[in-house]
């Protein structure tokens, strides 16, 4: 099993969600999150005093899988956040040892 | 008839200057009171409704002003966890002001019984006594304007309560909530009242006999010959104001991180509302201060939407070429800085000259509010490089651009020296005035909170709230203890409210 976490600009955060439901996924788990990368943050000018906003605001999304489909998970994410401008986020992916689902007690890929 | 004098026979135009077109009875200039007083019974059938009406209205809009509009115009450009503080300052002003105007702040301002033209005996009319039944007419209009003297203190009130919540502005994020109130008292009792009493009620700033214009440019029946303008409070609120966060700001020091941390407005639009609150409350505080619905309170009703639409486009056209951007902020601060400008000289100008004085204040402040930074004091929300300046810039500019005195109009240099003087005195009286109260509270009760909690955010310290359900807190409902409250300063007290 394998853990997708993306970080993404909001606004593309709702056809990221409908590429990944497309592809069949059942669930993700979305957060707000503050950050920057290579864009670094932007400034805002108020009543004349230049304030560096470095953390940008940006949607993280977790989305747990099977193995064999993490890399696909990737491309669709990767396809549906692209806008080719500076700050579209990065994706990465890491190994999961156990997944439990709390109602049944399911265990493993069973839980995803 | 009940009230015959309801109807004034033509419109009342207006000629140029402030209230000095009033001046049928010799006495009854910028000078307030001073017709005498008629008991309520013999001139109960001679209220003028329309004018008591207008007056009643007026005072409940400057109330606007301050709870919520300058609530909410201050409390949007602070942090997230001090917005409370903020927004109390403004209330609790009101709380406190607003009694002591009853106690003896009215009778100080605008009693008859005058002391070295500084003050009134606070005493006459102390608790409203003697005002309960009377009927004024303050500037002595002939055929309408007569008021309950109610009305009228009624609305003073509501000027002296703002003035004090003005200053709130530039101590920001940083002061103990009791010192506040204590500061309130005090400096409402020893700044604000004395300068009304000297502008508004008769003193050395006004244009009596005994004033400082009559003794410069001399006076004919009682009357300087040259009478100081400023219609609605430009020196007694703006200046009086600006001059008190100023001295307060570097009494009690900057905020942890001035200047290196970021401290930008949390909520926009809330200072917006709040800036378009204080626009509308503010024809209550300028057309109000005409005291009568005539041509001359629709006149200043123009001015001040003019001078207040041309400061706006002032400060966003020094914005974009400056900064390169038009901003909300700077939209919602041009628009205070243009009533600000106005507020003195609404009843002097023509619609033409209010928008020369309007953008110029909006272009003026735009510039100024940069200024703490260079030279390094914290006036958090700029109460110094937008009321002191426009305050001082409109004071000015009414002596050059009144219609019936002005400079520029051809009416010589006496009427800006007058202002000039005026704007100064406001200036020093104010300026010493808060640095003995603001260093006397210094050494007893102390302004600033502990460190740790400022940092923190005042909100949880001072006042055991947040004003965003941020973060859901656990934890169970109780009735509190009396008394068994942490004390304020505990720091230990904030801890897991911050994780």
């Amino acid at each position: 099993m394998k853990l997708v976490t993306a970080i993404i600009k909001p606004h593309q955060l709702d056809e990221v969600k409908e590429a990944l439901e497309a592809f069949g996924i059942q669930g993700m788990t979305i957060s707000e999150a503050h950050g920057y990368g290579r864009q670094r943050g932007h400034s805002e000018v108020y009543r004349g005093a230049e304030y560096t906003v470095d953390f940008v605001p940006k949607s993280r999304i977790e989305v747990l899988v099977d193995d064999m489909d993490a890399s696909s998970v990737v491309d669709v994410i990767l396809k549906a956040a692209q806008t080719g401008r500076i700050g579209d986020g990065k994706i990465w992916v890491v190994p999961v040892e156990d997944v439990a689902r709390v109602r049944t007690g399911e265990r493993g890929v069973e839980a995803i | 008839m009940r009230n015959p004098m309801l109807t004034p026979g033509v419109l009342m135009q207006h000629d140029g200057n402030t209230r000095a077109r009033v001046a049928k009875p010799p006495t009854a200039t910028v000078v307030a009171m001073s017709t005498p007083l008629m008991p309520f019974a013999e001139a109960a059938d001679q209220i003028d409704y329309a004018s008591t009406a207008f007056v009643i209205l007026c005072a409940s809009l400057v109330l606007l002003m301050t709870t919520p509009g300058l609530a909410l115009f201050y409390g949007g450009m602070t942090r997230t966890k001090s917005i409370l503080n903020m927004m109390m300052m403004s209330f609790s002003a009101m709380g406190v002001v607003g009694l002591i105007y009853v106690l003896y702040g009215y009778s100080m301002s605008f009693g008859s019984e005058n002391i070295a033209g500084i003050i009134a005996n606070p005493f006459q009319h102390f608790g409203l006594s003697g005002t309960t039944d009377t009927v004024v007419n303050p500037f002595g209009y002939e055929g309408y304007g007569n008021i309950p003297e109610l009305a009228f203190v009624g609305f003073q009130l509501t000027f002296a309560v703002i003035t004090v919540a003005l200053i709130s502005g530039a101590i920001a994020d940083r002061v103990k909530f009791s010192t506040w109130l204590v500061f309130s008292a005090l400096w409402v009792t020893f700044s604000y009242f004395p300068i009304a009493h000297m502008v508004w009620g008769g003193g050395l700033l006004s244009a009596n006999e005994t004033s400082l214009s009559s003794l410069i440019f001399g006076s004919t029946d009682g009357t300087a010959n040259v009478v100081p303008i400023d219609f609605a409070g430009g020196t007694v609120v703006h200046i009086n104001a600006g001059m008190a966060g100023l001295v307060l700001a570097l009494v009690v020091g900057k905020r942890i991180g001035f200047g290196k941390i970021s401290m930008r407005p949390h909520n926009v639009p809330l200072t917006m509302i709040g800036a378009g609150l204080l626009w509308f409350g503010w024809f209550g505080f300028n057309a109000g201060s005409e005291l009568a619905p005539d041509g001359t309170s629709a006149l200043v009703w123009i001015n001040t939407t003019t001078a207040t639409c041309a400061a706006m486009l002032g400060w966003l056209v020094v914005e974009k070429i400056r900064d390169g951007h038009a901003t909300s902020v700077g939209a919602a601060s041009g628009v205070v800085a243009g009533l600000v400008a106005i507020t003195p000289a609404c009843g002097a100008l023509s619609p033409l000259g209010s928008i020369v004085l309007g953008v110029v204040a909006g272009a003026l402040c735009a510039l100024a509010v940069g200024l703490k930074f260079r030279l390094g004091y914290d006036d958090s929300l700029d109460v110094v490089g937008v009321h002191l300046v426009a305050g001082v810039w409109g004071t000015i500019g009414a002596g050059l651009l009144a219609t019936a005195t002005g400079l520029f109009y051809g009416g010589g240099i006496d009427q800006t020296v007058i202002q000039i003087l005026i704007a100064l005195c406001t200036i020093v009286i104010s300026g010493v005035v808060t640095l003995v109260i603001a260093l006397a509270l210094k050494s007893t009760m102390g302004w600033r909170i502990p460190e740790d909690v400022e940092v923190a955010g005042i909100d949880q310290a001072e006042h055991a709230e947040s004003a965003y359900d941020l973060v859901s807190v656990g934890g169970r409902v109780g009735a509190p203890s009396f008394g068994q409250h942490a004390s304020s300063s505990d720091s230990k007290n904030l801890e897991g409210a911050q994780s």
